[in-house]
Parts: structure tokens; sequence; C-alpha cells
């Protein structure tokens, strides 16, 4: 299958990614921090998102969105997290409720929810993760029951993004022990939704826990098929959000390589710039290299996804790990050449810092890609052994 | 080699990226014999789209479509309209 490894943006979207650019730096920067302190999102921002048409821009065309071409995202995602890891929250799970609804919803569903979560009119999150259940998430503990007329679902779900303020959840749950999908109204009467306060980074998320209780649901809230919820419907949902937090990271390491070269190159020590000094180098020379690693995998995924290519999804992990852990120690190193400025949450380092370090933990531990990856090499290895064995 | 055979062998091929050894009886059941996850499951549902241009939907979501080589390739018999 032949992919088109040269990835270039049509002339009108590079023109849509320059404006993604300028927003991320004019309208996000210079506030993200005092959201962070804050612990809320400017709910203006998030209007501006909706009105420039990029929150549900992944929607089909059909259903009010774009059907952003994959590249155009991933640049807005990397523009959007130089700026504000705690924002990309959004049109990540925001995407992530839209796919999941675009690829196995019902027509019914695809034309009521759709529309309004293309216009931003309404929010989607994803509720997957649970007091009990964080990477064994094929485990989740919320249960429900058929009642006649529909379900009841019971249980918690904990650290949902943009929880507090969503107006629609991608829940999976177990129906008679089987992973599946429901779509849920925030307004649910059954449904009580608490804000998370004081997290280490993501701060300005909008976290929220969610608690199900006599939450009663209507036949047509099932989101794909009743042992489909984690496979597919999950499925599909987790590798947007890693594709988003992959291109973030990129973003996040893009800032921090800034503000070092910036501040290295300004403050004196021992009588010259320490950008001149050499220790300080290898810090930037690291932190170059990785952050152009890392947009090369992200553009490798891209590809793939642009072509349908059922490759996506490793690729996808494999850039998610690595730039995630990439912009953890992007992170820590411009700390490092910031000194007592990096550690100030007057500059920016110092919340890149503690939102890097999420990155690592969100959408896939880092733990857990290492395990597919490995496992998916070692059988890409045993496969090309075995083509070796029968043609030699 | 008919063209149910040509499917089953090339997702015999597929699943060879993710399991030690994909010579396995055309019947067997790939998920409830724990021989693959959930990472191939989607992948599987884009390998068939790419390769045989077909869409799979809501409606396609049973068990029966993908649970052996002969289901799977008789699912995208059925969807090609073979």
């Amino acid at each position: 299958m032949g992919i088109e490894r040269s990835l270039e943006l049509s002339n009108s979207d590079a023109l849509v990614a320059e404006e993604m650019e300028a927003f991320a730096q004019r309208e996000v920067l210079p506030y993200a921090s005092s959201w962070d302190k804050a612990e809320a999102m400017d709910p203006e921002v998030i209007r501006s998102l909706s009105k420039r048409g990029w929150l549900g821009a992944l929607a089909p065309e059909a259903y009010g969105g774009q059907d952003m071409d994959p590249l155009l995202w991933g640049r807005f995602c990397e523009s959007i997290g130089t700026a504000s890891s705690s924002l990309l929250g959004l049109p990540t799970v925001h995407g992530m409720a839209i796919q999941a609804i675009a690829r196995w919803g019902t027509d019914a569903q695809k034309e009521t929810v759709l529309p309004m979560l293309a216009s931003g009119e309404a929010i989607g999150a994803f509720a997957l993760t649970e007091p009990e259940v964080g990477s064994d998430a094929a485990n989740v503990q919320t249960v429900a029951e058929a009642t006649g007329s529909g379900f009841r679902l019971t249980g918690r779900k904990r650290w949902i993004t943009f929880g507090n303020i969503a107006n629609w959840f991608v829940v999976v749950a177990r129906l008679e022990d089987k992973p599946t999908a429901f779509l849920v109204p925030s307004t649910n009467s059954g449904l009580k939704i608490t804000p998370v306060k004081d997290m280490l980074g993501f701060r300005s998320a909008e976290l929220a826990n969610l608690h199900f209780e006599n939450c009663e649901v209507t036949e047509d809230a099932i989101l794909g098929r009743p042992g489909f919820g984690f496979s597919h419907v999950a499925g599909t949902a987790l590798d947007h959000g890693r594709f988003c937090i992959a291109w973030g990271c990129v973003g996040l390491a893009q800032g921090c390589l800034s503000a070092s070269m910036e501040h290295a190159q300004e403050r004196e020590q021992f009588g010259k710039p320490i950008s001149e000094h050499q220790l300080i180098q290898r810090l930037i020379a690291d932190m170059l290299v990785g952050t152009r690693a890392a947009r090369g995998l992200c553009l490798e995924a891209t590809a793939l996804k642009r072509a349908g290519d059922p490759r996506v999804i490793m690729e996808t992990s494999i850039a998610k790990y690595y730039a995630s852990q990439h912009a953890a120690k992007a992170s820590r190193d411009a700390v490092q050449i910031l000194g007592g400025t990096g550690c100030s949450s007057e500059g920016h380092v110092e919340r890149y810092f503690r939102d890097a370090k999420v990155t690592e933990i969100i959408e896939g531990s880092s733990q857990i890609q290492q395990l597919i990856i490995a496992r998916h090499g070692l059988m890409q290895h045993r496969k090309e052994k075995r083509k070796k064995a029968t043609n030699p | 080699m008919s063209d149910q055979s040509a499917v089953i062998e090339d997702i015999r091929e597929f699943l060879g990226q993710f399991v030690s050894d994909p010579s396995v009886p055309v019947d067997q059941d790939l998920f409830g014999s724990g021989l693959v996850n959930s990472l191939f499951a989607m992948q599987l549902v884009l390998h068939i789209e790419a390769e045989y241009g077909i869409a799979v939907s809501n409606d396609d979501l049973d068990l029966d479509n993908f649970r052996s080589l002969q289901a799977i390739a008789g699912f995208v018999g059925r969807k090609r309209g073979d």
C-alpha cells in the first residue's frame, strides 16, 4: 500500500494554519497562565474556537463540520499545544466524542448530536477512566442494566477532561458483562458532575468526576453495539486522542525550545550569554533534535491517517509515546536553562513542565504504549523471519 | 483461488502482524481464543475498508462478522455484493 510521504497543506489550508498559529500566540498564550491559576477555562476562548469552526472541524461536512484534513488538524493541535495544554484538552476530548459518533453512531445519533458538536453549541467529552480502572480500561466497572425501556447506568468516572462544561458524554460501561458505549447528556438527572481541582497539570482543563446513580437512558443511547464499546468506540476515540496529544506535545516542546533559546541568548553569566556555554548548548541541541523527531513521527502518523491505512493506530501510539516523553524532557531542561525564572509561574515553562508530565499518562500511559510498541515490533520481526524462511 | 479464499489468505497475512503463528484454522474464533486483542479489532476494520473499498458501520458491528478468518471473508464478500 503506497503512502504519500511528502505532506503538504493546500494553499488555503496553509493560510488557515497561519491563522491558527497567530490565534494561539495572540489569544491563548498570553492568558494561559491566568487560566491555569484560576483552574478554569475562559468561555470566551471556547467561543472563539467555535466561531472559527475549529472546535468541531473534524465532524463530517454533512453534519456541519469541515472534515478537516489531518495535517491541518495536527498543525492546529501543535499551535494550541504551544500555548495551553489545558485548552488542547478541549479539541482532544470534543474530537474524541465527534469521531466516536461519526464513526459508530446511528443515523439518528449523528443527526441529533453531531451538528451541535460541530458548531460548538454543545461540548462533547469522553468518560472511560474510573476510580479503580485506568490502564486496564476494558475492565470498566460502571454497569448498565436493561430496564425494559432502556438502560440504567450505575458507577463512577474520574478525571474527565472538560467534564465540567460538557453537554454530551461518551460513556463506556458494562452491559451483561460486555463493554458498551453510551451517549449520555449532562442534563440527565441521574448524572452528578463534581469539579476536580488542584491537579498537577492541565489545571484549566475543567476536569470533573461523574457519578451515575439511577441514570436512566433510552434504548437508542447505545453508541455502536454491545460488546464493541471498548474495542471499536473507545478505540476510535483514543486513537484520535493520542493523535491530538502527540501533536500538542510537539507544540509544547517547541514552546520550551523557543523559551530556552530566548533566555539563553539574553542571560549572561561569567561574562557571556549562557547560550555560549557548552552544557547549555547540549540541552538545546537535544531539545531541538527531539522536537524535530517528534514532529517527524507525527507526520508519519498523519500520512497514514490521510490514507486510511491501518498502520495509523500503531504509528500514532509511537508518535504519542515519543512526543510525550520528549515534551517531558524538554520541559525539564527548559526549567533548568531558565533557572529560577523557569520555576516561576510568571513565565510559561513552569506550566509546560507540569502539563508535560500529564501527557505521559493520559490517552494511554507511556508504559502501556511501550508494551504495545514492543509487541508490535516483535511480531513484525517474526513476520519478516517467516517470510524469509518461506522465500529464502 | 476463489475470491473468498483470496480474502482469507489476505486476512491471514494481515493477522501475521499480530500473532506468532497465523496458520490457524479458518473457523477458529480469533477473539474467543484470546489470539488477538482490541487493537487488532480496530486495525482489522481499517484494513478491510482500505483493501476492499467497503465501509464498516454501526450495523456491521456483530462479532459473527469478525469472529474467524472465514467469517471475515464472508462479511467482506457480502459487503462487496459478491
